[in-house]
């Protein structure tokens, strides 16, 4: 084996990782979930997987913004991200209320049958992450949330 | 104003949660002149969230039953975003404004 071969091996065998927090606004979510995504491009994430990463994450952390804190005054989202060969397991964490567990469950599709006045504004964001990712976790700790999405990397899902 | 309809282009990167109102008050004003057809330029949009999915779909819904709302020119995360949620059963896609003008259906 040379030792590109060599190299290339010991990198598939490496785990990186990081974690990255910002305060849960609407703009600052903005430019952190930008900031993960940048950050995981570099590290070797492919590009069609981390336009599903940028989807999925922005969607878990305007729930954040949006539902964990509401009514209170914004606190930190801290963002882990851990990427291998395989998969990329990215954590979300929120000191704001618990996530509704009926959420979790939810993997419909919007319904889109009716007329034109009835279409859906909203409630895709749960079936978006449930297409884009291959397993979520959930855990409720000391008055943290922290949802956790995994993406298969070595293959496109959709 | 074209023959083919009102082109409205969004001068924008994204269409996410923290311009989602914006938007859709902005489509209102811009959609009054009362169009039949409404063509949305998005060839400048990178990304879109479900709150700017959701501001498409009520500009859509405030321009009434009679008139029609079409999409131009989706980045391929736009484009994404409305296969998956199914989006690309209710508006007609184009892949540019060209194909979209180029389509008389007013």
């Amino acid at each position: 084996m040379d030792l590109k071969a060599q190299l290339a091996q010991i990198e598939n065998l490496m785990v990186d990782s990081f974690a990255f927090s910002f305060l849960a606004t609407e703009l600052d979510a903005r430019s952190g979930v930008g900031s993960v995504v940048e950050r995981l491009r570099i590290m070797g994430l492919p590009e069609s997987r981390a336009d599903d990463v940028q989807i999925a994450l922005s969607e878990a952390v305007n729930n954040v913004v949006e539902h964990a804190y509401a009514n209170a005054t914004p606190g930190n989202v801290s963002i882990g991200c851990n990427l291998d060969a395989e998969q990329l397991w990215i954590s979300i964490r929120d000191a704001g209320l618990p996530l509704p567990k009926e959420n979790l469950a939810v993997g419909k599709p919007a319904d889109l049958s009716g007329p034109r006045e009835d279409l859906p504004e909203g409630g895709f964001g749960w079936f978006l992450i449930r297409e884009l990712t291959s397993d979520i976790k959930y855990e409720r700790d000391n008055g943290n949330n922290r949802l956790s999405l995994c993406f298969d990397v070595s293959k496109s899902c959709v | 104003m074209t023959d083919s309809g009102q082109i409205v282009t969004v001068n924008a990167e994204r269409i996410d949660a923290a311009i989602a109102i914006q938007f859709k008050e902005d489509m209102r004003t811009e959609t009054e002149s009362g169009a039949a057809r409404v063509i949305l330029d998005l060839s400048e949009v990178e990304f879109i969230d479900s709150s700017g999915l959701g501001a498409i779909v009520a500009a859509m819904k405030q321009l009434g039953s009679s008139r029609k709302l079409d999409l131009a020119g989706l980045s391929p995360m736009v484009d994404k975003v409305f296969r998956l949620t199914r989006m690309d059963t209710v508006f007609d896609l184009y892949a540019s404004l060209s194909e979209a003008t180029a389509v008389n259906n007013t």
